[in-house]
């Protein structure tokens, strides 16, 4: 064919005509679209590797709803349980169920739902990844419209657990009925949204619950793109086939929300910290104090992340119930070289030891832990970095395995500090790093503890034992990008989670 | 004699599988990641590790899950999935027809433009578009197939938006296919406002996987034609008087094409592997796509299912087109 001008008009035509088949635009947004992070591989939120990824419970909180509601700041509020407690001697739990929401296929949603979920999730035979908090409960029933279970093991964090990872509440009937495959293939909740369609490593096309007991959301139809390329993502909202979407180079953020698109950054419960193994010369506290007062955090964040991040000192964000802000720990090179020098080494004869890190699952994390190699040469601390897949850390972290140091990200959604500092931390705990007696000691007591203000306290005095023993280096909060078009108002949640039921137009 | 080759090359085939699945069914096991370990939260404590192990069958030795999982095998069962909790033959041929489109899809695109290339190369051979195209060529090939996906995107995603950036079709539609082959399903239905909805998804992957291909056999091609243009039997025709363009499609080309063939084959295998990275950067929902997501959450049994499968059509692609030379060349026809 010779190109000349009819045939690039041609040419044009088809282009047009292929356009316009199904492209999304800005202007009127009547079905929302979401150009999401990551792949959605099972609809079960309570059991196998799914329903305790955190990258995906927004999608999960969008069709079911856990026992208890969590606000966009961290704290709990009624949602399917109205009222909870535990009796005077803490021997029973109680919870007041909500009257009057129905499940997705039009049944009533009852107590029984709430009894015979966390039954099942009690169960090990089940598969429930948090069978050991489950566990604690036993001989679940229901009284009207409360369920009552007893208390097998006090945990002082289980109504916390209900609005955390596989805190969700499946229908029973129609789970008995349909069975763990038929589930997968229709799910059925009481969430703002039904799911409509589903493809996997595609879409999902979710349509409003318009019974739903907080109020039906205002975008009848949201689709969820499954992007898992940031590129992509990014392309999606610029060229309008996407209004939202998330996790993308800060960068990128920065040159996109002032023009064509707008943006929400806010921090969210996902820390980047150091894990410090008691091996090696890390029994050194000499040699841990000066790692951590050589790392200069903030400039770490401000010149690597665009300054997106918040700088931490413990492993609580300042979000968190046990995030005590008099707990300090600086940058102070000057003390890191005395530290060394005491310990035998210096600029010229440094101390050596691996340190060991992801390369791409989290924002800048390579570059961040080649900064602080550098900024640990100039006090006398000589690190080799081995780069790891976070498959490899999490097999190593099991086996206390890990480098001297090893980097690592932390998420928290709940706030509590249990599942911060206390299974990052406790010895005993198949995948805390650091094993020392001392440490282990401090903690024991805090896991029983039922009076909650002498337990935040005591876990405030462990991170101070923490911080001031350098047992591990905590580094930044993470801060979480959010492009979507001006015609969309996105309510960002601290838990990290991107949920199409807050979205409004704006 | 073509039978007995044939037959020994299923033989042959059939073992490089059994091969294929002893090799990925050990080295998925011994190389770290523990499935159990990745999705196991950090208060759990050793009995949950152990409980979950035996679940999923990982507390056995290596040997005795390998039997396992042959008399699974044997039987059609390929397992279950352990993220998605579905059957993984189930997932890896539901996935299997969006792979094959794409793959299809790209292979013609770089047959036509490799070809298209080769033959106006050879055309117009000695002048400054001979040189245009080599260089084209040599462009097309020094960049790999995602950062091709990537500046497509660029181009038609974002500049000039034409097309769609990710998935096979746009979700708001109501799809009445009862097969996984869309593209050729829409056609058939007459449905051709979803066929061009399709395409309109899947040009873009299937053009960043056509570009380096397109190349090769541009390349290839055209240097088995300027070798068969010196031939007598070429020089003969010129005499008797037919025009340049016969002398190259219908003298030289279907001698020159047989080289290009066996090329074409093996790349197509190698096409194949591509989607892997292309299916991923658009979000495309093939095997590829399946795979990485996979290989994240360390699946041992959906990664077993689509190594096997990638394994299975690899050998196919190769017996078919081993086949077809046989076919095709005369001197091998005859024995």
């Amino acid at each position: 064919m010779k190109l000349n001008r009819r045939s690039l008009l041609k040419l044009s035509a088809a282009g047009a005509a292929l356009s316009l088949t199904g492209l999304p635009a800005f202007a009127a947004i009547d079905e929302l679209v979401i150009a999401y992070n990551v792949n959605l591989p099972s609809w079960d939120p309570t059991v196998g590797p799914s329903a305790v990824n955190p990258t995906i419970q927004g999608i999960y909180q969008s069709v079911f709803d856990q026992y208890i509601l969590q606000q966009p700041d961290l704290s709990p509020a009624p949602g399917l349980l109205t009222e909870w407690g535990w009796n005077d001697d803490r021997t029973q739990v109680w919870m007041t169920v909500r009257e009057g929401v129905k499940w997705h296929d039009g049944s009533d949603f009852t107590a029984e739902d709430v009894a015979w979920s966390l039954a099942r999730v009690a169960n090990p035979d089940t598969g429930s990844p948090i069978q050991f908090v489950w566990g604690t409960l036993k001989n679940h029933r229901v009284e009207g419209n409360k369920v009552i279970a007893d208390v097998a093991q006090f945990d002082p964090t289980i109504f916390k657990w209900m609005y955390f990872l596989t805190g969700y509440v499946l229908p029973k009937a129609y789970y008995e009925k349909v069975g763990a495959e038929g589930f997968e293939a229709a799910p059925v909740g009481t969430g703002p949204y039904m799911v409509e369609k589903f493809e996997r490593n595609a879409y999902v096309r979710l349509k409003a619950n318009e019974a739903y007991w907080g109020g039906a959301p205002e975008f009848k139809t949201v689709t969820i793109k499954f992007v898992t390329d940031s590129a992509a993502r990014v392309a999606e909202v610029e060229s309008g086939n996407a209004h939202v979407t998330l996790e993308m180079p800060y960068e990128e953020y920065d040159r996109l929300k002032n023009g064509p698109l707008a943006g929400v950054a806010t921090p969210v419960s996902d820390i980047g910290m150091i894990f410090l193994n008691d091996i090696d010369v890390m029994l050194d506290p000499n040699v841990r104090k000066a790692a951590a007062l050589a790392i200069d955090k903030q400039t770490i964040i401000d010149r690597l992340l665009s300054g997106y991040g918040v700088a931490i000192d413990t492993l609580q964000t300042p979000e968190y119930e046990a995030y005590d802000a008099s707990i300090k720990v600086g940058y102070d090179p000057e003390k890191a070289k005395e530290l060394l020098a005491a310990s035998g080494y210096s600029p010229e004869n440094p101390v050596k030891f691996k340190i060991q890190t992801t390369k791409g699952f989290k924002p800048k994390d390579y570059e961040m832990v080649q900064a602080i190699v550098g900024l640990w040469r100039k006090v006398g601390i000589e690190a080799e970095i081995e780069v790891y897949e976070i498959a490899k850390h999490y097999e190593l972290r099991a086996a206390d395995q890990l480098a001297p140091a090893a980097f690592y990200n932390w998420g928290n959604s709940v706030g509590d500090p249990t599942t911060s500092t206390g299974f990052a931390m406790f010895g005993p705990s198949p995948h805390s790093v650091w094993d020392g007696a001392d440490l282990i000691e401090k903690i024991a007591p805090l896991w029983g503890e039922a009076d909650e203000a002498k337990r935040i306290a005591g876990w405030k005095e462990v991170d101070r034992y923490i911080a001031e023993n350098a047992l591990v280096i905590p580094l930044l909060q993470y801060v979480q990008p959010i492009l979507h078009a001006p015609g969309v108002k996105v309510v960002p949640h601290a838990s990290g989670a991107l949920l199409p039921h807050l979205m409004t137009r704006g | 004699m073509f039978w007995q080759k044939l037959i020994a090359r299923i033989g042959t085939t059939a073992v490089t599988l059994i091969g294929v699945a002893v090799i990925v069914f050990v080295v998925i096991r011994v190389v770290p990641g523990n499935p159990v370990a990745m999705m196991l939260p950090p208060g759990a404590t050793e009995a949950d590790v152990a409980r979950l192990t035996a679940l999923y069958g990982l507390d056995k030795s290596i040997p005795a899950q390998f039997l396992i999982w042959v008399q699974g095998v044997l039987q059609g069962d390929f397992g279950t999935s352990i993220t998605t909790r579905q059957p993984v033959l189930d997932l890896v041929l539901g996935r299997l027809p969006a792979t094959l489109e794409l793959s299809i899809m790209a292979l013609v695109m770089a047959v036509i433009i490799g070809g298209i290339a080769a033959l106006t190369g050879t055309r117009l051979r000695g002048t400054k578009a001979e040189g245009a195209i080599d260089v084209a060529n040599g462009m097309a090939l020094s960049v790999p197939d995602f950062l091709w996906g990537l500046a497509l995107i660029l181009l038609f995603g974002v500049l000039v938006p034409v097309f769609h950036i990710s998935g096979r079709v746009t979700p708001s539609l109501d799809l009445p296919f009862t097969t996984g082959f869309y593209l050729f399903e829409s056609l058939f239905r007459l449905r051709f406002d979803l066929w061009a909805d399709i395409v309109s998804h899947m040009l873009m992957p299937a053009l960043a996987l056509a570009i380096p291909l397109a190349a090769i056999i541009g390349q290839l091609l055209k240097q088995s034609l300027k070798e068969t243009m010196h031939l007598d039997y070429v020089t003969l025709s010129r005499t008797k008087g037919y025009g340049e363009n016969h002398v190259i499609t219908r003298e030289a080309l279907p001698n020159a094409i047989l080289p290009t063939l066996t090329l074409v084959g093996v790349q197509f295998t190698f096409l194949i592997g591509g989607t892997v990275i292309v299916e991923r950067l658009f979000s495309y929902e093939g095997l590829g796509n399946m795979a990485i997501d996979a290989v994240i959450n360390r699946d041992l049994p959906l990664i077993q299912g689509i190594v096997i499968l990638f394994a299975v059509i690899f050998t196919a692609v190769n017996l078919v087109v081993d086949l077809l030379y046989t076919v095709l060349n005369p001197r091998l026809r005859h024995g």
